[in-house]
């Protein structure tokens, strides 16, 4: 393995301040994200950080990096094809759960299902900031939101077990207000060879009064400090993906190496496609008019 | 007589499309023209599949007007179509499973084929046969070689083994013999030029246009009639170096291509109707990021799910006004099958050049039709032109502004892994360097230089497109205007009214955005008479036509039955229109024929068909009525009768014989 040559995180620094508010949880993961790709050993013309829509989907225009700030949920849609016209980038998707888990999800499943090579970021604010303030789909049982004034009726959605089912090989969660934490969570999934989700707690201090930082603090611990826990195991990783409550873990819960969608394409022997030759062999261009006669 | 038209009927599975691709390529490898439509159309229960081959001397545009031979191999393809075999022509039949029973016209030659004592000495052979038989009987009657035939067995069946060409091979003998030793052919005589052309449809040329233009990554979601590009995508993916992508919807299907166009492989995608409304938020994305994607729009009949497997021209709305906001896109309607490898072909150039999004408006007929097109109109060697591509940037001449506001609305664009051109191509509106203008940092002025930017590319893009043209002789008294796939039927309906002492000329609209006004204007000011003809019910590209030029077509004819037109149905409607004739919206005899068909489907099963057919007196319905009688099968005994509106086609009552 080729030595990892560590950018100063400077290196990353987009040209625009981030416009949101005091206090946002987005601001460490914004911070995670540079020195994750930095610890990862990427260059700033290697990496596109794709986005959909929402707050912290305005992530890519504060990081120093190609990027996509594409629509409400069609993020890792348009990363799977960043990725797949050009293998040799490193392609990470920023964006809310909202965007992510609610418009968004039926992409979210399938890019997991195909084990693509992708690092997909969800800033897990559990409610709709962009709009000031309505359930998302991780909103909890009975929270009161703008869009459920008396209550949420529904359940929450569990993302790191939806992920383990749907063949997520990197499964993590993080928290920003842990920014080295999540800066090493987030380099690991940069440089494992699949689809790595990282899930963060990014409170909304300004719609979610329910789970703010002093939720979280008291409850979250690492799994890394619990003795024996084993990511490599599925069940365990079940076990500890439905925990919720008093104690919420954080940190690489599952991780499995297995063969990416982009290992499978024939058309990538020949390397990356935006590379390849533009103009077809005479006679194999011949044989697709020949088979018609 | 310098064409002749197959006609081949029976259920769905009886095998009617490997047949008509047998005779279409023995034809064509003789140096003939063909044009082949499938009419898969669930009429009678099993599905009613009517496929037409039209063969010519010199090319064919259409599926033509006439029936000249008939395979029937189902006792409803004998009642539906044996009646229409015209004088000279003749219906082969499987002799052990079907009978004659319905009047056909005079001087048509029955040829019952013994289909059990003619396969005898083959062994077991699959039911299929029987229509290899009859092709091998049908070769002889329209004077066409059977060792020509033969070669296309031997290709189609070699994967299958020896044993397997032999059996086929030996089967059309048999019929060939058959008809030999009992029938004198038909009369058509040919000169085989012996030059090979490829026989092919529109999916499929569009498909080796895109490749031969250096498309490198495809994605779809299963959708008639667009799936044959991808089952062709799919097929050549490992030989043409193509990433094929099917994806979980049409809104990943469209967001994937653009990502994959973004980062700089050209990359298409196709639907229809229903999945290209999945599509179109994606591409004003297109539009906005200035990404280039090349979309594929093949139209089937809607609205809604309509009719999937028929054909229509009644998306031009919708690709006209997919996607919220102004942004610039250009659409092009493929004339021909050709025509479809050269609009692939553009459609990437220009999509590169101008960097936005290109939408190809095919349909279910041009699509899915094959025929044969000159070989050199497929060349392997096609221009590629990929725009202003900034490969390197060492920053001597400043700093890269992706977005650059330039003179001409193009700003040269870089690829992600480029070193000192890094951007954000943002979805919100945004400066030359991609930064937000949105939300709170909103500028006025920004905003209307980026606008202006983007949409000038419209100008420019317009500048490389040939104007259309007018065909024909210019003092014609009409002139017909087509946009897209019906322009070699609207050609044939033309050479039709010419012959018949009609003058008409036409225009076929290829490049429908941006659209040539000043072109068009100059054109349509000379036209006496203008008559649109398109396949929808309001007259859409018609409207369009008045938007872009103020003109005011004369009379339309449209056509929304699912069924493609016929140039002598045109070529009627324009003598009526210019006769003044007023168009009737009426149930034809021929159409209570249908609804009767349809009554039987649903409500009364396979024993009987529609007979008689009368128009009589409604009755205090309100209207007249076509009296349907209904008649057992096998002896012709009246079942009952139909009543069917002639005005509203509405079905009034249904009288069972006690």
């Amino acid at each position: 393995m080729a030595t990892i040559v560590e950018l100063p995180i400077q290196s990353f620094e987009g040209i625009v301040d981030p416009d949101w508010c005091p206090g946002c949880g987005d601001f460490g993961v914004l911070k995670s994200v540079k020195m994750g790709a930095s610890k990862a050993g990427v260059l700033p013309k290697d990496l596109v950080v794709v986005s959909g829509i929402g707050c912290s989907s305005n992530l890519p225009g504060y990081v120093h990096a190609y990027g996509v700030h594409s629509l409400h949920g069609r993020s890792v849609a348009v990363a799977t094809g960043i990725k797949l016209a050009n293998t040799s980038l490193k392609v990470v998707i920023t964006g809310g759960d909202g965007d992510g888990y609610g418009i968004g999800i039926g992409h979210f499943i399938h890019a997991m299902r195909r084990n693509l090579d992708l690092t997909y970021i969800v800033m897990d604010n559990q409610i709709y900031g962009l709009t000031t303030g309505q359930a998302s789909p991780t909103t909890m049982k009975d929270a009161r939101t703008k869009s459920t004034p008396q209550g949420n009726v529904e359940m929450p959605l569990n993302p790191l077990a939806l992920a383990l089912v749907s063949g997520a090989t990197y499964i993590a969660r993080g928290y920003s207000g842990e920014p080295n934490h999540l800066a090493d969570l987030i380099a690991g999934g940069i440089q494992h060879k699949g689809f790595a989700l990282i899930d963060v707690f990014s409170p909304c201090v300004t719609y979610n009064k329910l789970n703010t930082y002093a939720y979280f603090k008291k409850r979250v611990y690492k799994l890394e400090d619990e003795k024996g826990y084993d990511s490599s195991n599925a069940k365990t990783a079940m076990d500890k993906a439905n925990e919720w409550g008093d104690r919420i873990p954080l940190g690489v819960v599952f991780k499995d190496l297995q063969p990416t969608y982009e290992d499978s394409v024939a058309a990538f022997k020949n390397g990356p496609l935006v590379g390849q030759s533009m103009t077809m062999d005479k006679g194999v261009f011949q044989t697709l008019i020949d088979e018609n006669m | 007589m310098k064409d002749v038209t197959v006609g081949i009927g029976g259920a769905a599975g009886d095998g009617i499309d490997k047949s008509g691709d047998t005779l279409a390529k023995a034809c064509s490898r003789s140096g003939l023209h063909a044009y082949a439509f499938n009419s898969y159309q669930s009429v009678i229960r099993g599905g009613h599949i009517w496929l037409r081959l039209r063969v010519g001397q010199e090319k064919v545009y259409s599926q033509g007007d006439h029936l000249n031979a008939l395979i029937a191999l189902n006792q409803d393809s004998i009642e539906r179509h044996a009646p229409e075999v015209e004088s000279g022509g003749a219906i082969l039949f499987n002799a052990d499973k079907l009978r004659l029973n319905i009047p056909i016209r005079d001087n048509v030659l029955t040829v019952p084929l013994p289909i059990g004592q003619l396969t005898k000495p083959f062994g077991a052979v699959a039911p299929v046969m029987q229509n290899t038989v009859a092709l091998g009987a049908l070769v002889f009657l329209l004077g066409l070689e059977f060792e020509v035939t033969a070669s296309v067995l031997g290709d189609t069946f070699k994967h299958k083994g020896q044993a397997i060409i032999d059996q086929n091979v030996g089967v059309a003998k048999a019929g060939y013999e058959y008809a030999r030793e009992h029938f004198v052919p038909l009369g058509y005589t040919w000169s085989f030029s012996r030059k090979r052309r490829p026989f092919l449809t529109g999916n499929e040329a569009i498909s080796i246009g895109a490749v031969a233009a250096g498309c490198r990554f495809y994605s779809a979601y299963p959708m008639t009639p667009a799936s044959g590009i991808l089952t062709w995508m799919a097929d050549h993916a490992e030989r043409c170096g193509v990433v094929v992508k099917q994806m979980e919807d049409e809104l990943a299907v469209a967001n994937v291509a653009i990502g994959a166009g973004f980062a700089g492989a050209r990359a298409m995608c196709a639907t229809s109707g229903g999945g290209f409304a999945l599509m179109t938020e994606a591409i004003g994305m297109a539009g906005m990021i200035e990404a280039p994607v090349v979309f594929v729009e093949v139209q089937r009949g809607g609205p809604s799910t309509g009719i999937p497997t028929k054909t229509e021209q009644a998306d031009l709305n919708q690709v006209y006004g997919a996607s919220q906001g102004d942004f610039p896109r250009v659409i092009i309607a493929p004339t021909s099958t050709k025509d479809c490898f050269d609009s692939a072909v553009e459609a990437f150039n220009l999509a590169d050049k101008y960097q936005l999004p290109v939408i190809i408006i095919s349909d279910l007929q041009l699509s899915e039709h094959p025929e044969t097109v000159e070989p050199e109109f497929f060349p392997a060697k096609v221009p590629i032109d990929r725009g202003e591509l900034v490969s390197e940037w060492n920053g001597a001449n400043g700093k890269f502004h992706r977005f650059a506001f330039t003179k001409s609305g193009v700003s040269p664009r870089a690829l992600p892994g480029t070193a000192n051109t890094l951007f954000v191509a943002a979805t919100d509106d945004h400066d030359e360097d991609g930064i937000l203008i949105s939300d709170v940092f909103c500028n006025a002025a920004v905003r209307r230089k980026v606008n202006e930017k983007r949409m000038k590319k419209m100008d420019l893009a317009l500048r490389d497109l040939p104007a259309p043209k007018l065909e024909g002789p210019a003092d014609a008294e009409v002139t017909l205007i087509g946009w897209g796939s019906s322009e070699g039927v609207i050609r044939e309906a033309a050479e039709q009214l010419n012959a018949s002492g009609v003058r008409a000329n036409r225009i076929q609209f290829k490049y429908l955005l941006p659209f040539h006004s000043r072109e068009a204007i100059e054109i349509l000011k000379h036209c006496k008479r203008t008559i649109c003809i398109e396949m929808n019910s309001t007259g859409q590209f018609a409207r369009h036509l008045r938007a872009e030029t103020g003109h005011t077509v004369n009379d339309h004819i449209l056509k929304y039955d699912g069924e493609p037109f016929e140039p002598g149905g045109i070529a009627a409607q324009v003598r009526a229109i210019l006769k003044g004739e007023p168009r009737s919206l009426d149930v034809s005899e021929a159409e209570a024929r249908e609804i009767g068909y349809h009554y039987v489907r649903v409500y009364l099963g396979e024993d009987v068909r529609p007979g008689r057919i009368a128009k009589a007196d409604g009755n205090g319905l309100g209207e007249a009525v076509w009296q349907i009688e209904m008649v057992h099968r096998d002896n012709g005994e009246k079942r009952g009768e139909l009543r069917v509106g002639v005005e509203t086609g509405s079905t009034y009552s249904w009288e069972p014989t006690n």
